[in-house]
């Protein structure tokens, strides 16, 4: 039972600012508490993993822009864009251990990248093929949430299984500003102190919801509700991929070793549209835009890399065609997935058979026959 | 007579029953700047300020709740949930308590809320945005339920809703949101037709077959309507508009007359608003059946995914294969043994 009263604080830098240990213009500022949690990026030994990072980010925008384009040529009915929120989800995501389990919202495409869900499965569920896209127990990631909020919840659960288990692995979910104001947020994170699951919450602040800017749904910085909750939370720069490797790494460790849950802010911003469907121009300044361009995860990595000599010319162009590369796999596989047969409405509902719907299945199999007899008749 | 889309009816409704009652006020999610996903409060947040279009957190029994509150208060609100699937977070607010607040206090306090709800499928949409809901508010003693099919409708009848003293659950047909219709923006309270918020409309004449839908299935059961009677098949189709309470004298009426019925939904078959209809047709006019009644629905699964969608939903050839059931023609299931169906 932990009693220390600062483990119940939000970590945070001056006035609350987000923790940053890459500012802007790439630089790096050396952290007291987080350095420790980056110590395998120093050196000769870490460039493999901070230039398979960097891939990783420029790829999984690249998959962003496809999904969108394929959005407009009608080959997917929506996308919801993750551009701008890179870093915050990469980050973490690098923190995830194969046997820890992630609980998503729907914009975690690039979490689910790194887990290596295939690229089909990455669409699927937005071409409409299908409900969901991945095996959750293939690579122990839920399906994508569209409920607000309510994979919070599933998350503690599973949290406490694996404690009642006895198993040291940890859970993390995820779920956006707006998702805060749920009930079954708020429950989670009650569920979660109670219990002491291993639970990390991580936050994308992406300061909108829809149409609704952050301070609708708080007045102060989401991440200092949780220790009234009675878990300890940070504050981190989401743009700021190694501020939110190393903030992950730390509230999953605490998770896996029996500490209990935490919270992470990582404070982003959503540089597209809520979906393909939304129109931010009807209520968003465009300046505002133009501000968190200059605070770009992927550009401020690259100075950082460019800088410590990891990254050149030749480096940023294998990425880029590395990107493309799967940019055209993503569209092949999303052109090319089948639509699904008329029958599968009736498959899965049940594990076993149920008898009205075999009888529904019968009637609709019958009244298929018939239609298509009908129109093979030249009606 | 103006015409205008099924959205911009019910936002000059909004914005008509604002304008009569200070006390109006709409709570939502995006209802604000946005104008809502569908655009419907477009503008009004602008003319009526933001006191009276809140743009709420997110969080649909905060929505609710609060809504509940304001009432108690003295407000008249009308609340949007955005879809019909995210309605299921303000479940206990509406079922558990703004259902029965009027009852339990002996009458003492009012709760003149309205809930918008866009509903219904044929959009293309992800999970949770298409679903038909309505039944379970059916079921609910204290709620009364309603659906629109036409701009003059929309622009009547939530008018209608958020000047009654109940609660009223306004179930919208988002597919039919950018339909045109021609509005009389002159009627009252009443609308053009003097019908209350409670009546059914006899949408198209016939004599053989009743065919009754709500929402966004009148517009395809008219259409169905129109290819039976090329058939030589006299259809009459009925708009239900009023889910909870029925307007059974209309639908019996029509049943007399024809002597068959079928009902259409989009919502799943078991425990549907088409197992009541059916129920309550039958015992009202038993005698007067020639055949049971046909009930034309989605399938008891979950919504399905967008490319499946238009195998789930009643669609023209569905309806009429409905009809010719009713009808003792050949269908679908000819040939199943008699009483099988
Ligand atoms: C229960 C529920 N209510 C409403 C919606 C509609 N909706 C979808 S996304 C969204 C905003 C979510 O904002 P946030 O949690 O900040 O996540 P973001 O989209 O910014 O990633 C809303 C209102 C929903 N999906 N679920
Ligand atoms: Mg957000």
């Amino acid at each position: 039972m932990r009693t220390e009263v600062s483990t119940y604080q939000m970590i945070a830098g001056d006035d609350g600012s987000p923790i940053q240990l890459l500012s802007p213009d790439g630089a790096r500022h050396p952290h007291e508490r987080y350095d420790r949690f980056l110590q395998d990026l120093d050196g000769e030994n870490g460039k493999e993993l901070l230039l398979k990072i960097y891939e990783d980010m420029v790829v999984a925008r690249r998959i962003d822009a496809e999904g969108t384009a394929l959005q407009r040529q009608g080959e997917v009915g929506l996308w919801p864009p993750f551009v701008g929120q890179e870093a915050a989800q990469i980050g973490s995501a690098y923190a995830i251990r194969p046997d820890d389990f992630i609980f998503p919202s729907y914009r975690e495409i690039a979490v689910a990248y790194v887990r290596g869900v295939p690229l089909a499965d990455l669409v699927r569920q937005w071409r409409g093929s299908a409900n969901s896209g991945w095996d959750p127990y293939e690579f122990n990631m839920a399906p994508s949430q569209v409920v607000i909020g309510a994979q919070t919840l599933h998350a503690v659960g599973y949290g406490m299984g694996v404690l009642f288990d006895g198993a040291e692995s940890a859970v993390i979910t995820y779920f956006g500003d707006g998702a805060t104001s749920q009930g079954d947020t708020n429950e989670s994170m009650v569920f979660a102190a109670s219990f002491q699951a291993p639970v990390v919450f991580f936050c994308q602040n992406n300061q909108w919801a829809i149409s609704e800017p952050v301070g609708i749904q708080a007045h102060v910085p989401i991440a200092l509700r949780a220790p009234g909750f009675g878990i300890p939370s940070v504050r981190v720069d989401g743009n700021d991929v190694l501020a939110c490797l190393a903030a992950a790494r730390e509230a999953l460790e605490r998770a896996r070793s029996g500490n209990g849950p935490s919270f992470i802010e990582a404070v982003t911003y959503r540089m597209g549209p809520h979906t393909t469907a939304d129109d931010p121009t009807r209520y968003r300044d465009a300046n505002e835009l133009e501000d968190w361009k200059e605070r770009d995860p992927i550009s401020r990595f690259e100075a950082f890399l460019t800088t410590r000599g990891i990254l050149d010319d030749a480096g940023r162009a294998r990425v880029a065609e590395k990107a493309d590369s799967v940019g055209a796999a993503l569209r092949d596989a999303t052109i090319h997935m089948p639509d699904p047969a008329p029958e599968a409405l009736f498959e899965h509902v049940y594990a076993g058979p149920q008898s009205i719907l075999d009888r529904q299945r019968d009637h609709f199999g019958r009244y298929r026959a018939g239609i298509e007899a009908g129109a093979e008749g030249g009606q | 007579m103006t015409e205008m889309t099924f959205a911009k009816a019910i936002n000059a409704g909004l914005r008509r029953a604002m304008e009569r009652d200070s006390k109006v006020v709409l709570m939502g999610e995006d209802i604000g700047k946005l104008g809502g996903v569908f655009r419907i409060t477009d503008g009004l947040q602008k003319d009526f300020g933001a006191h009276r279009v809140i743009d709420t957190p997110l969080a649909e029994s905060g929505i609710m709740g609060t809504a509940i509150g304001m009432a108690y208060r003295g407000y008249r609100p009308v609340i949007e949930i955005q879809f019909d699937g995210f309605v299921y977070p303000a479940f206990d607010q509406i079922v558990s308590q703004v259902a029965k607040l009027h009852f339990r206090t002996l009458g003492r306090v009012r709760m003149p809320i309205t809930i918008r709800i866009p509903f219904g499928g044929g959009i293309g949409s992800p999970e949770h945005h298409s679903e038909s809901p309505e039944a379970y508010f059916v079921h609910t003693a204290g709620l009364r339920v309603v659906s629109v099919s036409n701009p003059q409708d929309a622009f009547s009848m939530i008018q209608q809703a958020i000047a009654c003293d109940d609660p009223v659950v306004f179930f919208e047909p988002k597919r039919r949101y950018h339909d045109k219709g021609d509005v009389d923006e002159s009627a009252g309270l009443e609308g053009p037709a003097g019908l209350g918020m409670d009546t059914a409309r006899v949408a198209a004449q016939g004599t053989d077959v009743t065919l009754v839908a709500y929402g966004p299935l009148v517009k395809t059961c008219l259409d169905a309507a129109v290819a039976a009677s090329d058939e030589g098949v006299s259809v009459e189709v009925i708009d239900l508009r009023s889910l909870s309470p029925v307007d059974y004298p209309t639908l019996e009426t029509s049943v007399r007359k024809t002597g068959r019925l079928v009902i259409a939904h989009e919502a799943s078959q078991t425990a549907g608003l088409g197992a009541e209809l059916a129920a309550a047709i039958t015992e009202r006019c038993f005698y007067y059946l020639e055949h049971a009644p046909v009930r034309v629905t989605g399938f008891d699964v979950p919504y399905p995914n967008s490319r499946l969608e238009t195998h789930h939903l009643p669609d023209l050839d569905r309806i009429l294969d409905g009809v010719d059931r009713a009808l003792g023609r050949p269908n679908s299931l000819s040939g199943i043994e008699e009483g099988e169906e």
